[in-house]
């Protein structure tokens, strides 16, 4: 199951990356699941995505929470509290 | 209604006028957003901004008479005192056009995926959300505020 992730502001800074496609291992099913997935890769990741950390999560470009099912073809998105206007 | 993610300027003057032509509108409430202090750059991610922006506006006019709107965002380079964020509506009357102009740039503020790098004195750096600014968005929620007829 292919699904395509970006990262947006200090969160793709951290990363160093803005957007990939990911072949989503069996189980994983939920924006929280793919969080944590994505901080087995350790380092910046681990770091970025940690559970402490108050990010913000979009899935199809709608805001979703972490329980939040996610799909073949789906766009997630993950990136801190916004602060435009 | 019209929505526009830009990195242009706008004209307050143009955007209310554009929107003012249907007689039966007797009323525009703008608000522009300025850059305050520090020079910025505005990330955001182009496709999810209109769509979020477009649901807020939708609800606004569920909620009121908005017989039109206009929301402008900038993005990229900005410097103190450039405009940033304007929001117009037109309705029938004043209530409805305040509280909507005042309802979209509190949603606005809270969902609208835009991010700000501030150059302060001290650096470069990622201005953080505010709580102040999801209570604004909360108030919306309590109807702890009349409904202007």
């Amino acid at each position: 199951m292919k699904i395509k992730v970006l990262y947006f502001a200090s969160v793709r800074e951290k990363l160093g990356k803005d957007a990939e496609e990911i072949e989503l291992p069996a189980g994983v099913a939920t924006v929280a699941g793919l969080r944590s997935h994505l901080r087995l890769r350790g380092g910046a990741w681990a770091e970025a995505l940690a559970d402490g950390r108050l990010l913000r999560t979009a899935v199809n470009q709608d805001m979703a929470q972490a329980g939040a099912a996610i799909k073949a073809g789906d766009e997630v998105a993950f990136f801190p509290p916004v602060t435009g206007g | 209604m019209r929505i526009s993610v830009q990195s242009e300027d706008f004209d307050l003057g143009a955007e209310v006028k554009a929107i003012s032509g249907n007689p039966k509108i007797g009323a525009v409430a703008s608000f522009v957003g300025l850059v305050r202090d520090n020079a910025m750059t505005l990330e955001h991610y182009p496709g999810m901004t209109e769509r979020a922006i477009g649901k807020i506006v939708e609800e606004a006019k569920s909620r009121w008479q908005v017989m039109d709107c206009t929301v402008i965002h900038r993005h990229g380079a900005l410097k103190p005192n450039d405009q940033i964020v304007l929001v117009a509506v037109a309705s029938g009357h004043r209530g409805d056009a305040f509280a909507a102009c005042e309802f979209i740039m509190d949603y606005l503020k809270t969902q609208a995926p835009f991010w700000k790098k501030e150059q302060t004195p001290e650096g470069v750096r990622w201005v953080e959300a505010k709580t102040t600014d999801d209570q604004a968005a909360e108030r919306w929620t309590e109807n702890s505020r009349p409904v202007a007829k």
